[in-house]
């Protein structure tokens, strides 16, 4: 490992201890669940910033991805397989360990699918989807690119509404907790809040790590090159369809990991996962971190994440949001972590050298 | 399906159809003067509707619709004035992302002031029960007020940009930007006029079809995506093309309706939206090759 991200490393595993440390002294340990939501909500910003500050492509799609990671996870763990138990395929599935028996939430005894080969499934079924999706559509660029993944949201989010199996209005609840090792899972009842909190922030730590070497491998250089004059990029002979479908799909492979695994911790999804809004939400915060870094973008992700879910911008959160993406892009379009401020502090004072005014 | 019901669905397509096209319009009077899509396009339906139905308490529905026009018009200007005047050299990701930030400021601000609840206009002539029959379907007048309001602006907009002198200045603008400033045109200002009245399109088109469609804070995404869409089909820039693919439009969703569930309308147009940019981003009636830019 290199000495630089080494470094990043252990600082990222101070503050996230410190965190934890604080809060359980101050007894306000209850203000980690929202943290560890907002690392969670950091995987999906983390794959936005990946395709839109290295590969420049912009999408309005990313809650749509998360929506389908959640529900297709979701729809696979409370889909109850007990009445069929005889059938072939369920009776072969159980065998192979791909089912499991547990209680509800009500007492009754029911099988459903593991969480594991759930999390496989709605994987797979995001990448597919962006793949194929992705082909198409990242030909296009600018407005197009923006307007197709902003409806491919919205194809997503009228369906989790309009669908009665999926719960419509109201979505899907009774998720189960999904097990790491004995003891130790994302949700509820997994061993609290401080179990659930390092978990998330070691998951989160694992991405950002594989996400850093990917920026500063070869493929990250393709992708950066894409950024800065895609043709030239092509003409020195990178293949640059083959790399931005692949952070696209990277990207909503994040988007639908972060979508399972928050659906377990809540035990629940609803269709505003997938609205157009959260979309934005995203964009806003990688806007605010920063395009293309990855370190800028997680912190951005944390505190905003952590001040919306706590309610503190109350019912403007929406409008706050729209603020901060206005601003950033008038402002400082490169995050705000590049805002040179002594230049800024400089407009304030007259130039040095400006003729002396007359006496 | 029955004559009657045809020309029904028929009717009810043209009607949201007209809507999409001066959408649509709008889309390309501002891509055409500067080069940006402006994702707060459905927002200016939606505030001309809310500020008609709130002027009307007070004035008659006339000056209220004007007030409505006027108001929306001065929005979309200081619009351009504060968040796109400046800017030098805006790249089209930081333009996207701008307007996409006003679309929901504007909308927020509508929920503060207005709230989650529907507004409507009364209707023009007759009320809600009158209807005109036409092959055994009913047609009500308000309907025909959409109609025939939204083809009087689509001309007027034609003829304003193909003959008067601000028509042709704006063209020009659009044309080669650099060509007419060369000549001394006003481009800035040119650029904040094509906002003012793409927006007060907008406005005209919401306090029409309000008293049908109601209006609601949360209604300008939808219109956006739609009037979108029928600025791609129709040719990104192109006005005629764009009324045509926003009739069809509305005509393919009202039929889809009878068929599918109500819960998918949105869904078949952006299916429509996202074929057309992968099989021809030229639009339908797009002359150019297919520019993917």
């Amino acid at each position: 490992m290199r000495p630089a991200l080494l470094r990043q490393v252990a600082i990222f595993v101070a503050v996230f201890v410190a965190l934890e440390l604080l809060a359980v002294a101050g007894e306000k340990s209850f203000l980690l669940t929202q943290v560890t939501m907002s690392a969670y909500y950091t995987l999906v910003v983390l794959g936005l910033s990946l395709l839109m500050g290295y590969a420049g492509q912009i999408s309005l799609g990313q809650a749509g991805f998360f929506a389908l990671g959640g529900y297709t996870s979701a729809v696979l763990t409370t889909w109850d397989l007990a009445a069929q138990r005889s059938v072939g395929w369920v009776a072969g599935a159980a065998r192979v360990g791909l089912l499991t028996s547990r209680t509800d939430a009500f007492g009754a005894q029911v099988l459903t699918v593991h969480p594991w080969p759930a999390l496989a499934c709605a994987l797979l079924l995001t990448m597919t989807v962006a793949f194929v999706v992705g082909i198409p559509v990242l030909k296009l660029k600018g407005h197009y690119l923006a307007m197709a993944t902003l409806g491919l949201g919205t194809i997503v989010y009228s369906i989790a509404v309009g669908t009665a199996r999926l719960g419509a209005a109201d979505g899907i609840s009774g998720v189960p907790p999904f097990p790491l090792l004995p003891g130790i899972g994302v949700g509820g009842s997994m061993g609290g809040r401080i179990v659930n909190y390092y978990v998330a922030c070691g998951i989160l730590a694992a991405v950002m790590l594989l996400l850093l070497n990917l920026v500063h491998s070869r493929v990250g250089r393709a992708l950066r090159a894409i950024h800065g004059a895609e043709d030239a990029a092509s003409a020195m002979g990178v293949d640059t369809a083959h790399f931005k479908v692949r952070t696209f799909v990277l990207g909503a492979a994040l988007a639908g990991l972060a979508g399972v695994l928050l659906t377990h911790f809540n035990g629940a999804i609803g269709p505003s996962e997938a609205s157009i809004m959260k979309s934005v939400k995203y964009l806003a915060i990688v806007a605010v971190g920063g395009m293309g870094s990855l370190w800028g973008t997680l912190a951005a992700s944390m505190v905003l994440n952590f001040l919306s879910l706590r309610g503190y911008f109350g019912t403007l959160d929406d409008a706050v949001f729209g603020a901060i993406l206005i601003a950033v892009m008038l402002f400082a379009p490169q995050g705000i972590l590049a805002i040179d401020l002594r230049r800024a502090l400089r407009i304030l004072r007259p130039a040095r050298g400006a003729p002396a005014e007359p006496r | 399906m029955s004559l009657a019901f045809f020309i029904q669905y028929l009717v009810a397509g043209i009607t949201y159809g007209t809507i999409y096209a001066v959408v649509g319009m709008g889309f390309n009077i501002i891509y055409n003067t500067t080069g940006i899509i402006n994702f707060a396009q459905g927002e200016f339906v939606m505030l001309g509707g809310m500020v008609a139905v709130s002027l009307h308490h007070h004035l008659p529905l006339p000056a209220a619709i004007a007030g409505a026009v006027l108001v929306t018009m001065a929005v979309g200007a200081l619009i351009e004035l504060i968040f796109i005047h400046w800017l030098s050299k805006p790249t089209v990701l930081r333009m996207i992302i701008v307007t996409i930030g006003i679309s929901i400021l504007i909308r927020e601000a509508a929920l503060l002031v207005w709230g989650h609840d529907v507004r409507v206009l009364p209707y023009f002539t007759g009320n809600e029960i009158s209807a005109i029959s036409l092959g055994g379907a009913l047609i009500s007048p308000q309907v025909i007020w959409v109609v025939a309001v939204c083809a009087v602006m689509v001309l007027l907009t034609t003829a304003f940009f193909q003959w008067t002198m601000l028509g042709r200045q704006m063209r020009a603008c659009a044309s080669n930007r650099v060509g007419a400033a060369v000549c001394g045109l006003p481009i800035r200002n040119l650029v904040t006029l094509s906002f003012a009245l793409s927006a007060g399109m907008g406005a005209l088109a919401g306090c029409v079809v309000c008293p049908i469609t109601y209006t609601q804070y949360g209604m300008g995404t939808g219109l956006a995506i739609k009037g979108f869409t029928v600025a791609i089909l129709g040719g990104l820039g192109n006005s005629l093309g764009a009324v045509a693919a926003g009739l069809l439009l509305g005509v393919v969703e009202s039929f889809t309706v009878s068929a599918l569930p109500a819960a998918y309308k949105d869904t078949i147009s952006i299916a429509i939206l996202l074929g057309v940019l992968f099989v021809r981003p030229s639009g339908l009636f797009g002359s150019r090759a297919a520019t993917r830019a």
